[in-house]
Formats: structure tokens, C-alpha cells, sequence
């Protein structure tokens, strides 16, 4: 029984290949057109996952700044030191003094004359700290402790520019959503259309199916295949698509990379990504020629 | 095997194909249906493989009630009927041996006894060197017997003939109707319906005659 259903979907499954290679352009068109619709979302989506990786290795340890109320003495700069390292979430603790802060500042150009005006050192105790989480909420909170404490007169983190770029892909992913979504749907009705086509040009095969008593799930099955199998092939081309466009924008990063001394390699769809794309697309045909299938069929009756 | 009770067929422009049908087929027997063309023969066989339904009456086939079988029931009870249609209704897109496959596609049989299934319909009906032609390279003759291959080949209890011998000269139409006769004497019920009253003169066979709608006594 498993085996006669086996080899009837084998059947059909090389049946629906011979179909789309007895028909090579139109077949090719149909799958690079799917392939160029997929191929944009995906990118974008690709481009979003590598701007999330470079983003997340810059802001791997964010840097805060501890500034201390002016005249602290150093018992109680040992005291804030001794809590900072108590802190499980902190990394690394450096703790820049008042005057070499004013000496650092010294040094730099253009503001010695001001530095020297001075009457007496303006400049607060302070620490740097580098925390092990990331996150906004994790550091917002480690904010608020240390804000407590009695010897800090300020905190001050550059998590500005973190939310900032969150939130900006927070926006592109909402665009990547969308323009799936439109051109999803674009495959559905480019399927539905194909399969509306194959069901008038095999009409008579349908019709005889019928009265020689074929079921519906048998009549509807190569269709149903043809759309999945014409989806997954136009999957496979939106990653190819992706890959060469890939590979050429790497060979152009290399010059820029090397202008910034960092490491910029754009990497393709993870394993798991590409599978789903793969499963994504190979659904998107499937249901085209699902509909198309529930909306056609019925209407050839045998007389 | 097949029982027509009080059956009528009237059609939607209001012609009426049959009236007050009765009639029985035994299982096993070999029956002949004559009349003129639009006397009803052709609605007649449709009622029968459900492709038309009736407007009044029931039939029934080995006990069950095809004016009340639901949709999704119709594809197999086709299954237990052989239909040669009178127009064919080969597929030109595909080879003889695919043609007759068909059925047995249709019905999930075992993929290895399949091809024998296949080239032993096309021996019975002599096509079997053509096995790999085309419908479209075959004659008149040819494609009858391709025709009455496909509709034997799952071994179905009842075959329905319409015109099988339409326009095919007499030799011919003898031999198509020798192949009937074998396939009754293995316990196939059959029905011809024919207009072609050489094909009856020497049968010992039942014959149904229909006359604008209603069986001739």
C-alpha cells in the first residue's frame, strides 16, 4: 500500500520534471522571474543579518563612562572601585585619575592655551567600564544602580547609537516583511496563472482521468507538484542570485575594508535561513497552483 | 448487476432522452442496445458510469444506488466499469502502452505487475507491437481495439460499449465484436449499444431496443 503510494508520487514527481523540461524557456522565464522576486527580500534580509553581525561585534563591550562627585577622597574611590568589581556583569574597570585626565586633555591640540588659563583642575575622578551584556535593558539597569550610589555624579554609556541602529533595522526588517508579503504574492498569482494555463492545454487528459475514474487528489496532483517543484527551483535561483551578488560586493569591500583596517565580509544565508527559503518558495508554488487547482478544476466536468 | 427502476433523464432545454426506463442486466450476461441515434442509448451508458444523472427513478449497480452516490464515491465506482466511448477519448500526447496504463494509474495498482497488465490488454486486442506508437500513427481499427484495451485492463465486472464499430468496416467490426464475446465467456457482463443491425442478426444475445426514450417491448 506505502509502496504503490510511493511510486505513484515518484511517478508523478518525474512526470512534472519531464513537463517543465519539455517546456524549457517557458520554465526558465516562470523560475527566473520567481527567482528575481524572492532574491529581493531575501537580500535585503541578508544584508540585514550582516549589519546586525558587524553592529553586534562594535558594540560586543559598550563602554561607560563612571564620572565621580568632585574631592572624593580615595577611600571612597576604593569604595566605588571594590563594588564595580563585585559586579558580576562588569568586565574590565579602569579608573582614570583627575589629573591625567586634564593631562590627556592637555595633550590634546588646540587646547592648551585653555587647559593652562585654568586655576585649578575642573576635571572629576572617573572609571571606564566594559560590561559583558549588550543589551539596552541590561545596561540601562546597570544605569540606575550605579546611578545610586552616592560618590557618582553622573553615568554616561553611548547606547544612543545602538538604539539607534535597533531601531532602524527594526524598520528594515518591517520592510523586508512587507515586500515579501507583496511579492509573495505576486508568485501566488504568477503560479496561478501557469497552472490555469496547464489545466486548459490539458483538458482532455482531465476530463478522460475523470471518467475512467480518477479522483480529484489524483487529477490535482501533478499540478500540485509542478507548482511546488517550479517554486523550489525558484528558490534555489533567488540563492544563487544572492551568492553572486554576494561574492561581487565582497571582491569591492575588500578596498574598502582595507581603508579601515577591519574585517568586512558579507556572508551569505545561514544553512537554516536557506532552507527555509528553499521550503518558503517551494510553499509560495504550492499554493498558487492550490488555488489555481480549487478554482479551475471543477469546471471541467465530463459529458 | 445493473437495475434501471422508473429511470427518466430529462435535460435542462426540456428534452426528454429517457421515460420510464426498466431493465435488468444479470452479472455475466452479454446485451445489445439498437435504436436510433437520439433514441437514448448513448444517455442510457451515462447513467449508467454516473456521468449523467438520472432526473427520476434509481439504478442500481451490484446493489448500490448511483443516483445517490456522493461525489467523492463516483471515482470508484467508475473504476468497476470498462467504458469505450464513441468518440474514443484517447490521449494523443502519449504512447499506446501510456494510454492503456492509465487506468491502472488511476486505480494505485502495484508498479510491478503493471507492464504486464499493460501488454497482456494489448495482446488480447493485437496491438501489441504497437506498444510504443503513437494514437495518431494508428487506423480507425486500431484505435478501437486501443480503446476497448484501455477499458479491460483493470478487469472490470461491467463494459460499456457506445458504437464500438461506428465506422469501421465489417471484418473489423467482426472481429471487435469476437473480442466481446471472449470477454463475456470470462464473466464480464457487457453492453453494446449499436445502431448497426448487421452486428445482430445472427447474435443469440439479449437485444434492447430503445424508441424515443422508452424500451420497445
Amino acid at each position: 500500500m506505502i509502496r504503490a503510494w510511493l511510486t505513484q508520487h515518484g511517478f508523478v514527481f518525474f512526470l512534472t520534471l519531464k513537463r517543465l523540461i519539455s517546456t524549457p524557456v517557458t520554465s526558465l522565464l516562470s523560475i527566473i522571474v520567481m527567482g528575481i522576486a524572492l532574491s529581493l527580500p531575501a537580500g535585503i534580509y541578508v544584508l540585514m543579518q550582516n549589519l546586525q553581525v558587524i553592529s553586534g561585534q562594535t558594540a560586543d563591550s559598550p563602554q561607560i563612562s563612571l564620572f565621580l562627585k568632585l574631592d572624593m577622597t580615595q577611600d571612597s574611590i576604593e569604595k566605588v572601585n571594590q563594588r564595580l568589581e563585585e559586579n558580576p556583569q562588569i568586565q574590565t574597570i579602569q579608573f582614570i585619575p583627575k589629573d591625567v585626565a586634564l593631562q590627556q586633555l592637555q595633550q590634546s591640540a588646540g587646547l592648551t592655551d585653555i587647559t593652562a588659563s585654568l586655576m585649578r583642575n575642573p576635571l572629576p575622578d572617573a572609571f571606564v567600564i566594559h560590561t559583558l551584556e549588550n543589551s539596552t535593558e541590561a545596561l540601562e539597569q546597570l544605569r540606575t544602580v550605579i546611578q545610586s550610589w552616592p560618590e557618582i555624579e553622573h553615568v554616561q554609556f553611548d547606547s544612543v547609537w545602538i538604539e539607534r541602529l535597533n531601531a532602524l533595522l527594526d524598520l528594515a526588517r518591517f520592510a523586508v516583511l512587507m515586500l515579501a508579503t507583496l511579492l509573495s504574492i505576486a508568485i501566488i498569482a504568477i503560479m496561478f496563472n501557469t497552472i490555469r494555463l496547464q489545466i486548459l492545454t490539458k483538458r482532455d487528459e482531465i476530463e478522460i482521468s475523470k471518467l475512467i475514474g480518477a479522483t480529484d487528489s489524483f487529477i490535482q496532483r501533478p499540478f500540485l507538484y509542478f507548482g511546488a517543484i517550479q517554486g523550489l527551483a525558484g528558490g534555489a535561483t533567488a540563492w544563487l542570485i544572492m551568492a553572486l551578488a554576494i561574492r561581487t560586493l565582497n571582491e569591492e569591500l575588500v578596498a574598502l575594508a582595507q581603508l579601515y583596517r577591519i574585517d568586512l565580509q558579507l556572508q551569505h544565508l545561514s544553512s537554516a535561513d536557506s532552507i527555509s527559503l528553499l521550503f518558503f518558495s517551494a510553499w509560495l508554488g504550492w499554493l498558487g497552483a492550490r488555488i489555481s487547482v480549487a478554482s479551475h478544476l471543477w469546471q471541467i466536468e465530463p459529458k | 448487476m445493473i437495475t434501471f427502476k422508473n429511470v427518466s433523464k430529462r435535460y435542462p432545454d426540456g428534452y426528454v432522452a429517457l421515460n420510464n426506463v426498466d431493465l435488468t442486466v444479470e452479472s455475466g450476461e452479454m446485451v445489445f442496445l439498437t435504436g436510433h441515434s437520439g433514441a437514448g442509448k448513448s444517455t442510457l451508458l451515462k447513467l449508467i458510469a454516473a456521468i449523467e444523472r438520472p432526473t427520476s427513478g434509481t439504478i442500481t449497480i451490484s446493489g448500490q444506488n448511483i443516483a445517490q452516490l456522493k461525489p467523492a464515491a463516483i471515482p470508484y465506482m467508475r473504476r468497476k466499469i470498462g467504458f469505450i466511448f464513441q468518440d474514443h477519448k484517447l490521449l494523443f500526447d502519449r504512447s499506446v502502452f501510456d494510454n492503456v496504463l492509465l487506468p491502472l494509474q488511476i486505480s494505485n495498482f502495484d508498479n510491478n505487475t503493471v507492464a504486464a497488465r499493460v501488454r497482456a490488454a494489448l495482446d488480447k486486442v493485437g496491438l501489441l507491437k504497437k506498444e510504443k506508437s503513437m494514437p495518431v500513427a494508428l487506423s480507425g481499427g486500431e484505435r478501437q481495439r486501443l480503446c476497448i484495451a484501455r477499458a479491460v485492463v483493470h478487469r472490470p465486472a461491467i463494459l460499456i460499449a457506445d458504437e464500438p464499430t461506428g465506422n469501421l468496416d465489417v471484418e473489423y467490426a467482426r472481429d471487435i465484436m469476437t473480442m466481446f464475446t471472449s470477454f463475456n465467456q470470462v464473466g464480464v457482463t457487457v453492453l453494446i449499444a449499436t445502431h448497426d443491425a448487421s452486428l445482430l442478426e445472427d447474435t443469440q444475445h439479449r437485444i434492447l431496443s430503445l424508441k424515443q426514450g422508452k424500451l420497445a417491448a
